[in-house]
């Protein structure tokens, strides 16, 4: 099993965070063009199954797969999405995206008065601890 | 990781006092630094409001809730979890408007006046302002505009401390570029 990257955007869609480990195949965009491809999709993909959907659901979209790869999804009340694409054995692993917004984003970005919260987060210490709460996880390898 | 986190939650509390009397003197210091007492009420709601958009993502990662679905909701959110969490206290929710989108928050003991007094010729001050702008911050992070003012101030010679809230609109996600 693996975890190949993660995304974490704003609620104006802003890319706050990208970080890959067992990416193999580049999109041939760049960067931003890549995050704003990745956002608009959510976007749509949130308001396709609100609309879709034959019942009120609590949670709305969670995750999607691919014959190659899952992607979960994760968005908080005050708008901040989190993207985790994994091989398809992963299971439902929103426990662990909320970790990372609890645990990691909320400790290391929003308690550090000098990260800026609506952009790009440049934190070392964030990037460190997410990086090493990502490699302990049972998913990881 | 769960058990080392909850240990450190409980190292972090710190006696109320100290918030208390913290507060205080930044008031103090904002008076002294400050003409008019306007001024003053302006700059506390002011840091309030930059507090309030750090401290919902802490109230959200701690408590887990989820999005409210109306203003009711919202009010016991506030009152029940988010007052408890974070000053130890419930304010009892009244005086709703007949539309439901005004109510307000009775502070019985307000903690952040406990050691306080207003001197004279502060008769203006609101000592408290910093909660009006937390307020304000925190709920526009979760897209609801709100009007949040002091009505009463046990401080100001008032029976009671009464908060009052008005929901104005409700703000929309942001689209991608591009799309509309």
């Amino acid at each position: 099993m693996t975890i190949y990257n993660i995304y974490i955007f704003d609620r104006n869609g802003t890319c706050l965070y990208y970080e890959s480990w067992n990416r193999k195949k580049e999109s041939n965009m760049s960067k931003e063009e890549e995050f704003k491809l990745m956002y608009g999709m959510l976007y749509s993909i949130k308001s396709f199954v609100a609309r879709m959907s034959p019942s009120e659901s609590k949670d709305g979209f969670l995750n999607y797969r691919t014959s190659k790869y899952k992607l979960h999804f994760y968005e908080t009340p005050t708008g901040l999405k989190f993207i985790l694409n994994t091989d398809l054995n992963a299971g439902s692993i929103k426990d662990v995206l909320f970790n990372i917004y609890s645990k990691i984003y909320v400790e290391y970005v929003v308690k550090n008065p000098l990260c800026q919260l609506n952009e790009p987060i440049q934190s070392e210490l964030f990037t460190s601890k997410l990086d090493s709460y990502i490699r302990s996880l049972t998913i990881f390898n | 990781m769960s058990r080392q986190s909850t240990v450190r939650a409980d190292n972090r509390k710190v006696s109320a006092e100290l918030f208390v009397l913290t507060h205080g003197a930044l008031v103090a210091q904002l008076v002294k630094d400050y003409e008019s007492d306007e001024e003053v009420n302006k700059q506390l709601d002011k840091m309030g409001y930059n507090i309030g958009v750090r401290l919902v993502e802490d109230f959200l990662a701690r408590s887990n809730v989820g999005r409210c679905h109306d203003f009711r909701e919202t009010a016991d959110v506030i009152a029940k979890l988010g007052f408890k969490m974070f000053l130890g206290i419930s304010p009892v929710v009244t005086n709703w408007s007949a539309a439901s989108d005004e109510f307000s928050l009775i502070l019985d003991n307000n903690p952040m006046a406990e050691f306080a007094e207003l001197p004279e010729g502060h008769e203006g001050l609101l000592f408290s302002n910093i909660l009006c702008g937390v307020l304000r911050g925190a709920l526009e992070m979760v897209q609801m505009e709100v009007d949040v003012w002091f009505v009463h101030d046990s401080l100001r010679g008032d029976e009671t401390t009464e908060i009052r809230l008005k929901f104005i609109k409700k703000l929309e996600d942001a689209l991608p570029a591009g799309e509309d």
